[in-house]
């Protein structure tokens, strides 16, 4: 359901659970509405810092109207973040964007691609299909891994790691090639740029279904300052040059719409 | 109480509009806001034909404001009569279309197609700094500045506002030459350019290398700059540059602007138009104010 308000969050706990990785879970009210693969702004307090910071939301509890934020410190405001404690008021612009199709995708086989701190809002979506037929492959530098256990609880799940320390040694791409007999229907997937990259063109030449969600610099989020475009394939609906909005019109899309 | 300010005789409910290119055409911000309280809706610039705007990053924040290098990404004026204007039509709000361009021809072409609408008045962009041919070259010589707002004003069926940038080296030049050529009315300040080093990557962090800069920390140049040009020309002024609240507010309309309006802090509040509005209204209760008119350059 569409909701969009300033909300007022409570921090309901926070803890590091990878080195830089937080996990922040907050009760406020977008949470009831939230769509698997949203965003929130959350709003540093600090006056040196203006803009909202985007974040995806990982999973929600919709009876108990909490939301789960896992973020990695990168800044000013992640920082301040990092720092909340239990009970802190946390203020956060919500809902942001467009979720993944989940529905559409039900009965198919799923594989659901997590890179980094682009995991996060794999989840909510692992979740949102639980009992259907889901293939997590998540992606990590090295053994320092996090969520990869939430997962289990939801999916099937297969680990690669850029060293190889746990499960094939590569990107998730080589995780999934690796996994015969495995033949996805679609893919969902989220994280850094040449793995999306990577997963749209290994969909293409495969013939598969692609979700992926982007992210870029933005300042509203929501649709009126037009600093988080991205290319696409086809005149975009709102100012018809190619140029879409990630945090409106996204930042879900389908990988063959979008020139990346 | 009265609130009701008159620029180039249109009526305005009160002196806040939005900062053009920081509210879009009203219709993302009315989640948040009732544009029926607004002075007026001044929508992102518009161009005769669609343009694409600048790659990616466009946004930066930076101690005390942002920079933006949008680079003016609108649909072209025939989408936005349809589509924008159509629904702003919907609300009890002046609606001031800013108009920008890359040649003179540009301008003329946008002005006259949205000459039969039912705006309220023009807003003529000559001051983006983030496009490199037209808009701000018309902003930062007093000749040219002086040239196309004659020529705009020649087709132009309603009041126009020559938006001027701060990026020069003397605006009250720049507020004479849009006055003697005719200008209903001027507004500034637009960005204030600038740019941001990403230290640890040793690259600008904008795509455009330079952006617009925006927020709180500019207003005091605003001020100034406001304050400068009231004294300069007797046509009203449209002040604006890091309003954040109605205090903020008040201060422009002392430094003689007839109007404000409210640009980044929509980003950082989206109440903030409405939060204004409210500000100014307190000011004047609690000093016992009951004509806004009183405060407009008593400075």
């Amino acid at each position: 359901m569409f909701y969009r308000n300033i909300d007022e969050g409570k921090v309901i706990s926070q803890e590091e659970i990878s080195k830089g990785i937080f996990s922040l879970w907050i009760k406020n009210k977008g949470a009831a509405y939230a769509n698997a693969g949203q965003f929130v702004g959350v709003y540093p307090k600090s006056k040196d810092t203006l803009l909202m910071r985007p974040i995806s939301i990982c999973e929600t509890d919709e009876k108990e109207s909490k939301m789960r934020l896992v973020y990695r410190v990168s800044g000013k405001g992640t920082k301040e973040f990092s720092e909340l404690k239990e009970g802190d008021n946390v203020k956060l612009l919500a809902n942001l964007g467009n979720g993944f199709p989940v529905d559409e995708v039900k009965g198919k086989c799923i594989v659901l691609m997590g890179g980094g701190i682009g995991i996060p809002p794999m989840l909510g979506v692992a979740k949102a299909l639980k009992g259907e037929d889901v293939n997590a492959f998540l992606g990590y530098r090295d053994r320092d891994m996090f969520l990869h256990e939430d997962f289990m609880s939801a999916c099937k799940v297969y680990i690669a790691t850029e060293d190889g320390s746990v499960g094939v040694k590569g990107n998730v791409i080589d995780a999934l090639k690796a996994s015969t007999g495995l033949k996805p229907d679609v893919i969902m997937a989220c994280g850094p740029m040449p793995m999306l990259r990577a997963i749209k063109k290994y969909a293409e030449e495969n013939n598969i279904k692609a979700y992926i969600s982007l992210e870029e610099r933005m300042a509203c989020g929501i649709g009126a300052c037009l600093g988080c475009v991205c290319k696409t394939v086809k005149k975009d609906g709102h100012s018809h040059v190619n140029n879409t909005r990630i945090c409106t019109e996204g930042p879900v899309f389908d990988a063959e719409e979008v020139d990346i | 109480m009265n609130t009701k300010v008159t620029i180039a005789g249109v009526e305005f409910r009160n002196p806040v509009m939005s900062a053009s290119g920081t509210f879009g055409s009203g219709m993302e911000y009315s989640n948040f806001v009732d544009l029926n309280k607004l002075g007026a809706v001044v929508t992102k610039g518009v161009s005769n034909i669609p343009w694409e705007g600048n790659p990616t990053p466009r946004v930066a924040e930076v101690y005390g404001g942002m920079l933006n290098a949008i680079g003016l990404q609108n649909p072209g004026v025939d989408v936005f009569i349809e589509r924008d204007l159509a629904f702003l039509e919907k609300y009890d709000t002046n609606v001031i279309v800013n108009v920008c361009g890359k040649s003179v021809e540009d301008y003329i072409e946008a002005v006259e197609r949205l000459n039969d609408t039912n705006v309220s008045m023009f807003e003529i962009n000559v001051s983006c700094p983030n496009v490199k041919e037209g808009a701000i070259a018309f902003g930062q010589k007093a000749d040219a500045l002086f040239n196309i707002t004659d020529k705009i004003k020649k087709v132009a069926k309603k009041p126009i506002i020559m938006k001027l940038s701060p990026n020069v080296t003397d605006i009250t030049e720049m507020a004479k030459a849009a006055e003697a050529a005719g200008s209903d009315a001027i507004s500034l300040i637009n960005t204030i350019t600038g740019m941001k080093i990403d230290i640890e990557r040793r690259k600008f962090v904008l795509a455009n290398k330079t952006g617009g800069m925006s927020g709180p920390a500019i207003k005091p140049v605003a001020v100034r700059m406001v304050y400068q040009c009231s004294k300069a020309v007797n046509i009203p002024i449209i002040g604006m540059g890091g309003i954040m609240t109605g205090e903020d507010a008040v201060e422009f309309l002392m430094a003689g602007a007839s109007a404000v309006a409210v640009g980044a802090a929509n980003f950082i509040n989206p109440f903030a138009m409405t939060d204004v509005i409210d500000g100014i209204e307190n000011y004047m209760r609690k000093h016992n104010i009951s004509d806004i008119n009183e405060i407009i350059g008593c400075v």
